[in-house]
């Protein structure tokens, strides 16, 4: 029999509902899995094993009965932790949450358990989603699961801020799993661990009941091990929600039936301001493989200009802080979470030394920055600036796809790189999102499909991006780029 | 328009003060701006939180319609620009009762552009002529929570009910120029936002604050450095606070003292004002576009749907009473100073007018004096309001059809009035069974006469009046005064 948890989410829920093995024998397959690799991987922040369990069990009584199952009927997966999920501790990865258990579920976890996935656990972080390799989580970083091919045992970052989701995938802890993108924080880490993921159109999947980060650019995503398990999720976590002002009020395409690879008549977009001086080598051969396979796959290719590139990365690091900064202003010690009230102080006081103790070095960084961009006199300079340049990034990208359909770059400049690499310089490190975040400034749907592996042995990504609620167009992409890519390579098990 | 003659006497001349307002009107809608939760006045503390007003991790806001609709029927109420496009912004600073750490309020874009409004002449006031008071906007934002500190020995507690209540916020220009016509806009603005709907006005349940602006300047100087006084909560106290605070500002000024820039508390219980902080203390508050919400866009269905929905405001109104109605201007005022009473009127008149086959128009003085004189009166003295009276309009236009007609008097009205106020039955079923019908029966009247002259024995054209008295008398008040009158004559002449 066929080790249950190389099973992705496609053949898990037809597995059940054809009664090849029970969602109890699925998740109880991946329970084992999660609870043998926590210590070396650190993946999950909380393990929920009963209610993984629970929702199986509810699962084979359904089929039993005959009754449907739903999209992700039985599939267990790992919630990223910054969801809030009722009655489970939810951190965002930070001291300032530790021991915060919600009242309330958000709406993408309520509608996952509502098309009959089960939850396994909530996963590892950057706090507060604010990283590109986990390593400023509070609960410590999760380890990617795979290794360089050096002969060396460096602990490589899974890439951030997702970064339990994808170690937990590579390792076959879940089969899939929720993740958020502000500026990368699905497809990098997807990228890093040679996983799937993607970033639907700002505004597809709800943000309500998510911790936020940066109101403007947060969304919701699937992360699996195929395109097709993405198609899956992603239709069972979209959806407008009156709840959330800057939902979509569309309807839910059948992505997943509506998956198709053959690019005919479709034009590629390649932008010139990506390929970069000094890129790396691998790198700029696994673009090279991407634009081959979407040619062999009936596509043309076309240059394209997406002339402000250069000025996203520094218009992000202005935008996402100065939200940041204002939207965990409500972590203050008054209502929940942490609460540090030094013996006869004030109000001043318990603020300064709640949130001294609860944020780390990242995140108060980040509030300093926003801050200061939002400060009198400094606004117009930075902040306005910044939203003139999100504007003619925005720009840039409606005139591209007057040109092409969707567009094909690196997900990452290097692969995964190893943990404490970039900690000491945010720069460095704030540069692994340089491709992911034009993207999100634009509100663009975009994901990463594993292309290969790199000289060392580590998976690279290939990003497809497209036009907006043209999921589909991604997927279709994606798909193509899977075909052709073969890629199979999985991290040889050391935990 | 003339200036206001209104001068603070100070040792080097006089002084004018310039007054601008910013009214905090609370808005009428069952709940709050951004959630759902209740606003009712008077709950237990922390009873009407929604997850969203205690910013729970990941909650966000949703605008709620009813609130847009008040502020833009409001603008639409001082003829102002209504911006079909505007935004909300966030203003940072850190507080206890603020549990996001930001208010949600519009800086750059408010809902409601340039209006104006007219404080009405009132002699009485010191406010000779009538004058236009320009308003610079009206923008919506979220109301604070309320700290208690009367709860623990060492600590504060937090009532959120209030967090996230939809507040209008109205500026004023600095048109005003003394405590009288603050006071006449603060009572105009009110009356207008009770015939709107859109806020309840109750000053005295925090419903309605005035920040108020003030800085004093010789006659004809530019604008002088303002203060600003902070949550002023009756039309009282706002005029309270421009007499000391101007008052104060010119002893600063005439003793070589400049004004500083700050924010000032008022105390109702000494009538004087102190500082709160100054301009160097102040937030800086960071604004900008709140991410959690898309622009508000206004289309026009949405706009007209407002428009028609205004009721007759108060100017308005009021003139029409004087014009169609040929009401006193006194009378008109009274009747449309709030919008209860000209509400009452209105159906008083309506019914009275259809109870006595008769155009409104026809009856409107007798309805208007009725109410005013009478029932006024009476509801005084029963110490209750129009609101809880227990003679309703309907019940009011039968009484007044029963005086129209002829069957009663106006003396006899008057008892009538109290025993319907005082057992709530009607004017018709109290006149029948106290048998107060006015007798206009010549041959009842003429046999009282008789009756009366047989035994005063005859009399004279000087007793006449005494005449009247004794008919009248005997027959309880119930005589037609005008028959008695006749019939006497033909009897004594």
């Amino acid at each position: 029999m066929t080790d249950l948890t190389d099973l992705g989410v496609a053949a898990i829920r037809d597995g059940i509902a054809a009664g090849t093995f029970t969602a109890v024998e699925v998740a109880e397959a991946f329970n084992a899995n999660v609870a043998a690799a926590q210590e070396a991987l650190n993946a999950f922040i909380v393990a929920t094993p009963d209610k993984a369990i629970e929702a199986a069990t509810a699962i084979d009584a359904r089929r039993v009965k005959g009754e449907p199952l739903g999209k992700m009927g039985g599939v267990p997966i790992g919630m990223k932790d910054l969801f809030a999920t009722t009655g489970v501790q939810t951190t965002a990865a930070s001291h300032m949450l530790e021991g915060f258990v919600p009242q309330y579920e958000s709406t993408v976890s309520q509608k996952l358990w509502d098309a009959g996935a089960g939850m396994l656990g909530k996963l590892n972080l950057d706090q507060f989603a604010m990283g590109s390799s986990n390593e400023t989580s509070y609960f410590g970083n999760v380890i990617s699961p795979w290794k360089r091919n050096d002969g060396g045992n460096a602990a490589l970052a899974p890439g951030g801020s997702s970064g339990g989701s994808s170690a937990a995938i590579a390792a076959r802890l879940c089969p899939a799993a929720t993740g958020t993108d502000t500026g990368g924080s699905i497809r990098q880490p997807a990228a890093f661990t040679g996983i799937t993921g993607i970033k639907p159109t700002y505004g597809r999947c709800s943000r309500w009941g998510v911790v936020a980060f940066a109101s403007s650019l947060d969304q919701a995503g699937p992360m699996a091990r195929d395109v097709t398990d993405c198609a899956i999720m992603l239709e069972a976590m979209a959806g407008f929600d009156p709840k959330d002002s800057t939902s979509l009020d569309l309807p839910v395409p059948e992505w997943a039936a509506g998956l198709n690879a053959d690019l005919s008549g479709k034009r590629v977009g390649i932008p010139r301001e990506y390929r970069m001086d000094g890129m790396d080598a691998d790198v700029a051969k696994s673009w090279d493989d991407g634009i081959a396979w979407l040619t062999d796959a009936g596509a043309t290719i076309v240059d394209i200009s997406l002339p402000h590139t250069k000025y996203a990365l520094p218009a992000y690091y202005i935008i996402a802080p100065a939200e940041a900064s204002s939207n965990l202003a409500r972590y203050d010690g008054v209502r929940y979470g942490l609460r540090d009230l030094p013996e006869g102080s004030g109000l001043q006081d318990m603020y300064a030394a709640t949130r001294a103790a609860g944020f780390g070095a990242e995140v108060k960084r980040r509030i300093l920055i926003g801050t200061y961009v939002l400060s009198a006199g400094f606004y117009d300079a930075y902040y306005t600036q910044a939203q003139k340049v999100r504007a003619l990034i925005a720009r840039d990208f409606a005139e591209a796809f007057e040109q092409c359909d969707v567009i094909l770059a690196p997900t990452a400049p290097s692969a995964a790189f190893a943990l404490g690499d970039n900690t000491e310089d945010p720069l460095k490190m704030y540069l692994n999102d340089v491709f992911a975040v034009p993207a999100s400034l634009a509100g663009l749907p975009a994901m990463s499909v594993p292309a290969g592996l790199n000289r060392e042995g580590l998976p690279l990504g290939l990003q497809i991006i497209g036009r907006a609620f043209d999921e589909q167009g991604v997927l279709n992409a994606g798909l193509a780029i899977e075909n052709r890519a073969g890629f199979t390579a999985r991290p040889a098990k050391w935990w | 328009m003339t200036e206001s003659t209104y001068r603070i006497q100070g040792a080097t001349g006089e002084w004018e003060v310039v007054i601008g307002l910013e009214v905090h009107a609370q808005v009428t809608s069952n709940s709050k701006l951004f959630s759902g939760a209740a606003t009712q006045f008077g709950a237990e503390p922390n009873a009407q939180v929604s997850l969203v007003d205690a910013a729970m991790p990941g909650m966000l806001p949703v605008p709620n319609r009813e609130c847009i609709r008040q502020a833009v029927r409001t603008g639409l109420a001082i003829d102002a620009q209504i911006n079909k496009w505007s935004r909300f912004d966030r203003k940072n600073y850190f507080y206890a009762d603020l549990p996001q750490g930001y208010q949600i309020s519009q800086l750059y874009h408010p809902i409601v552009g340039e209006g104006s409004l007219t404080i009405d002449a009132d002699e009485k006031a010191g406010l000779p002529e009538a004058k236009v008071i320009g308003i610079e906007r009206i923008h919506v934002e979220q109301d604070a929570g309320k700290l208690m500190h009367d709860q623990h020995p060492t600590m504060s507690y937090v009532d959120l009910n209030r967090s996230g209540v939809a507040l209008m916020e109205i500026v004023s220009r600095p048109d005003m120029r003394s405590p009288a016509e603050a006071g006449a806009y603060v009572a105009k603005l009110r009356q207008i936002l009770r015939y709107v709907g859109s806020c309840d006005g109750n000053m005295d349940q925090g419903s309605m604050r005035c920040d108020v602006n003030v800085s004093v300047r010789k006659p004809g100087d530019e604008f002088g450095t303002r203060t600003e006084t902070k949550n002023v909560n009756s039309v009282r106290f706002v005029m309270a606070t421009i007499e000391h605070e101007a008052a104060r500002q010119v002893d600063v000024l005439e003793s070589g003292g400049k004004i500083v820039q700050e924010t000032r508390l008022f105390d109702p219980g000494t009538g004087t004002t102190r500082s709160m902080r100054s301009k160097e203390d102040a937030h800086d508050y960071r604004y900008f576009p709140d991410p959690d919400l898309l622009p508000l866009v206004l289309d026009d269905a949405f706009l007209e749907d407002c428009r028609q929905s205004l009721p007759e405001l108060p100017d308005a109104k009021r003139a029409r009473y004087e014009t169609e109605l040929g009401l006193s201007p006194y009378n008109a005022a009274v009747l449309t100073a709030e919008v209860e009473t000209a509400r009452w009127f209105e159906l008083l008149l309506g019914e009275t007018a259809t109870a006595q086959g008769k155009a409104p128009a026809d009856v409107a003085k007798q309805a208007a004096n009725w109410l005013i004189s009478e029932l006024f009166g009476a509801l005084n003295k029963l110490g209750k309001s129009l609101e809880d009276s227990p003679v309703s309009p309907s019940a009011g236009a039968e009484l007044l059809a029963l005086m129209g007609k002829g069957t009663i008097s106006g003396s006899i009205a008057k008892q009538v009035l109290e025993k319907m106020l005082e057992t709530g039955d009607s004017a018709g079923a109290i006149v029948e069974r106290e048998g107060l019908k006015q007798e206009s029966d010549t041959g009842a009247i003429e046999a009282k006469v008789d009756e009366i002259l047989v035994r005063i024995g005859g009399g004279k054209v000087a007793l006449f009046g005494f005449f009247v008295g004794q008919t009248m008398k005997a027959m309880q008040g119930k005589g037609n005064p005008q028959v008695v009158n006749e019939i006497l004559k033909t009897k004594l002449g």
